[in-house]
């Protein structure tokens, strides 16, 4: 497995980064904040990235989709990274897209995967109930009833939630919170009665929603995969997420180093640029190696995971807390060397940091993986 | 890929069988490393028998031509053997600057009468080189070198003082930047020639280190006669040769932290010297240190795989090597504080009787070094900075 990107993969870039500049770039994402869009993206774009088939990337083809593996899935997110371009690609083609594949009964799957592809449904995952990821941590109780079950509980920041057509649910069949075992998947249409949706505006101005259950019923044949299983499936999915977001993150560091490269370069005072000042050159060469070493980790967790090696949850963990170190700096130093533009809304560069911290938080930070990482190297 | 399979069955055939079970053991002592020459002392049968089968291969250098010693293996095959080595744990049978220094720079610049004559010594670890580059005036500014070579009709006569010459006074060569036209410009001035240690009016003085060992030298050149064709490339034209030379210096120095330091696992060393609770470390402030390292490493460990994959892709540059460099040696001297961390008042011994590896304290002094040898940090990042970020240069 040597790390290099193939062929086909950089074509797949190019054709992103095209596509990308041209309809999606970061005033795509300022016109919808500004316009306070309820959907918080823009669904004709949504429509166009499932033409590309980006929608059905990680969908088999019998499913409708285009089954083109993790690492082309990461590639597309790093281009998002790059132009901040907001859509369900994440939530849907990423988390659920996973999800159904690993877990979901062969009804769900043939009734979803071709409506995810064909980019007619939003599926999001509702699984974190408090301020911070904690998979173990689940107490949203599903207890038996009838030939089903009923939920109670609450949900937090669920991507996309407040717009998705159904939503994967995490809950608590058995088992006591903080522990692995008895933790279930359900498939919950989004007008069951016994939800609400509440939107909550993010730094970022992208879409999430708490969602409260109260006495919602579900038929047993809505459960995915198996009963009090689900912790296992879900952190494989989870790792396949973080090393996407990962990617993106990756995208967004390079792109805001990028830009700020450009500042130095043109930016005078002192009567020469300030990219001749050594302090800047350091800063920025190291912040260089800094963005080189993620974009290898990067590179090997999305190989691994698409090989499914047994190494790829060491590797999300690395991947996700080494990204959220390199954005944090890269887009700390954006504005640091972009002096007082740099603070204002009217100039891009604050997109990048309010982006990068919010990819930082999701499905684990810095200290969460950290962790993760050392536990599994037995520390 | 049939070929590779049968391959990797004939390497590991052929490595049970020649690899004798000494020289399977890692590496603890200095006189460990085999270092080759014509003075040199091997330390037991293991080591002379292991050399004399891997250069009789060509494997102490597996990528070069057979005609010039080397194995003649490609980019595959050569990742092949060194995983299969790496799987027996086999020591390098020969390390050297020929072999990570002189031969890449002499494949690339070096006459066929230079390659034929000197490259297959280095691949048998005949001669040993040493590398004559920094001078008391001329450090990271090295193309300020002052050491000159004046042309006397069939042989240039060397006058001057190089310092900080590693293993100088082991060593039977030199490669060495002199100064061939004081009126040029400072880098279209400089020529790469090549003499014997054993010329009359070469001597060497051993600098002992903050370590306590002695490997570099203070290096004097007077009235020193070098035959007119030891010079590689034009005359004038050493520069480029110079930096290019440096280009794997720097890599390889930048890897250097894999094999060097004990420990390798800090998590594991440290887990067993201060003792986990509930699966995680007792010290928590020490593992959060740890764990943000050993991510580094990792991701360091993966920069380089990157890179020689590029590389072999034909996707390189030379300037990644200042990056590798850079990051490697930071990390190294990061790696060793953190040992020294674990091992509290115990890593600070200067002598120990206990164990025949060298104590920690002096592997500690040693890696402050790193950042510097083979060019600063500093150096290092400027180098990023102009070559590869092309930021604008300063007045
Ligand atoms: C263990 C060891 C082995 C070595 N082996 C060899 C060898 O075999 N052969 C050989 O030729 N040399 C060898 N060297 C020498 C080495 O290459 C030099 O020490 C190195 O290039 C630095 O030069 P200097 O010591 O003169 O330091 P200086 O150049 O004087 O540097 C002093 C400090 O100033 C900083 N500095 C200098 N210029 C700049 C700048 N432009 N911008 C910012 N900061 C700057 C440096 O980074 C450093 O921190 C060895 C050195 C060591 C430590």
């Amino acid at each position: 497995m040597a790390l290099v990107i193939s062929q086909e993969h950089d074509l797949l870039r190019d054709a992103a980064k095209g596509f990308l500049a041209e309809h999606a770039p970061v005033s795509a994402l300022r016109t919808l904040r500004d316009s306070d869009d309820p959907f918080g993206y823009d669904p004709a774009l949504w429509q166009r990235m499932t033409e590309m088939g980006w929608a059905g990337i990680l969908v088999p083809e019998k499913y409708g989709g285009l089954d083109f593996g993790i690492v082309g899935a990461g590639l597309l997110m790093e281009e998002m990274g790059r132009t901040l371009s907001a859509s369900p690609f994440f939530s849907t083609a990423i988390m659920a897209a996973t999800l159904l594949k690993e877990v979901g009964r062969e009804a769900q799957k043939k009734r979803l995967l071709p409506q995810i592809a064909a980019g007619k449904a939003v599926v999001a995952l509702a699984l974190d109930e408090g301020r911070s990821h904690d998979p173990g941590g689940i107490k949203l109780a599903a207890k038996p009833s009838g030939n089903g079950f009923v939920l109670n509980g609450e949900k937090t920041f669920v991507l996309d939630g407040h717009l998705a057509d159904q939503v994967i649910v995490a809950a608590r069949t058995g088992g006591k919170a903080g522990t692995k075992s008895g933790l279930s998947l359900f498939l919950i249409e989004t007008d069951r009665a016994g939800l609400e949706f509440r939107r909550r505006t993010m730094v970022d101005s992208r879409n999430v929603a708490d969602i409260t259950f109260a006495e919602v019923k579900v038929d047993g044949d809505q459960l995915m995969g198996k009963l009090d299983e689900a912790y296992e499936p879900l952190e494989k999915a989870l790792d396949v997420g973080r090393a996407c977001l990962s990617s993106e993150m990756l995208g967004t560091a390079s792109e805001a180093f990028e830009r700020t490269l450009e500042y130095l370069r043109e930016r005078k005072q002192f009567g020469v640029p300030i990219g001749s000042f050594q302090v800047l050159q350091h800063r920025a060469a190291h912040l260089f190696s800094e963005i080189e070493m993620l974009r290898s980790v990067v590179l090997k967790t999305l190989l691994s995971l698409q090989a499914s090696d047994a190494s790829s949850s060491f590797l999300a963990s690395l991947a996700k807390a080494k990204a959220a170190q390199v954005v944090g700096l890269a887009t700390s130093e954006a504005i640091q060397m972009h002096g007082g533009i740099g603070m204002t809304d009217e100039f891009d560069i604050g997109f990048f940091i309010k982006r990068a911290k919010v990819a930082s938080e999701t499905y684990g930070d810095y200290y969460f993986h950290a962790d993760r990482f050392a536990r599994i190297k037995g520390y | 890929m049939e070929h590779l399979e049968t391959f990797t069955e004939e390497t590991r055939a052929w490595l049970e069988e020649n690899c004798p079970a000494g020289m399977r053991r890692p590496m603890r002592r200095e006189e460990d490393a085999v270092w080759g020459g014509r003075n040199y002392k091997f330390h037991g049968e293991d080591q002379r028998l292991w050399l004399e089968r891997m250069a009789g291969r060509g494997w102490t250098v597996p990528t070069w031509a057979k005609e010039y010693g080397g194995g003649g293996l490609t980019p595959e095959e050569a990742k092949i053997l060194k995983r299969e080595l790496k799987r027996i744990g086999a020591r390098p049978a020969l390390v050297s600057f020929g072999i990570w220094m002189l031969g890449p720079a002499l494949l690339k610049y070096g006459s066929e009468t230079h390659k034929k004559e000197h490259l297959p010594r280095i691949a048998r670890g005949e001669i040993r080189w040493c590398q004559g580059y920094s001078e008391p005036n001329a450090g990271s500014d090295l193309a300020s070198l002052q050491t000159k070579a004046e042309d006397k009709g069939d042989h240039f006569l060397i006058n001057g003082q190089k310092v900080w010459t590693s293993y100088a006074d082991k060593s039977d060569w030199i490669f060495c930047l002199v100064r061939t036209d004081p009126k040029a410009p400072k880098h279209e001035g400089i020529s790469f020639l090549l003499f014997d240690m054993a010329s009359k009016g070469v001597s060497t003085k051993p600098i002992r280190l903050i370590s306590g060992s002695s490997p570099f030298c203070e290096t004097f050149f007077d009235d020193v006669k070098v035959p007119k064709e030891n010079l590689v490339g034009e005359l004038n034209k050493g520069w480029a040769i110079a930096k290019y030379l440096l280009t794997h210096e720097r890599e390889m120095i930048g890897a250097s932290g894999i094999e060097r330091l004990p420990g390798s696992d800090l998590g594991a060393t440290a887990a067993e010297v201060i003792g986990t609770k509930s699966g995680t470390l007792r010290n928590h402030l020490l593992r959060a240190d740890i764990v943000r390292h050993e991510m580094d490493w990792a991701a360091f460990l993966l920069t380089l795989e990157r890179a020689r994959d590029e590389a072999k892709a034909g996707a390189g540059t030379g300037a990644v090597s200042s990056m590798l460099k850079y990051i490697g040696t930071e990390l190294n001297k990061e790696r060793a504080e953190l040992l020294m961390a674990i091992n509290g008042l115990q890593g600070l011994l200067w002598e120990n009787e206990e164990d025949p590896e060298p104590p920690l304290s002096r592997q500690w002094l040693r890696s402050k070094g790193n950042s510097i040898e083979g060019g600063t940090s500093e150096i290092q990042l400027d180098i990023i900075a102009k070559r590869v970020l092309r930021l604008p240069q300063g007045n």
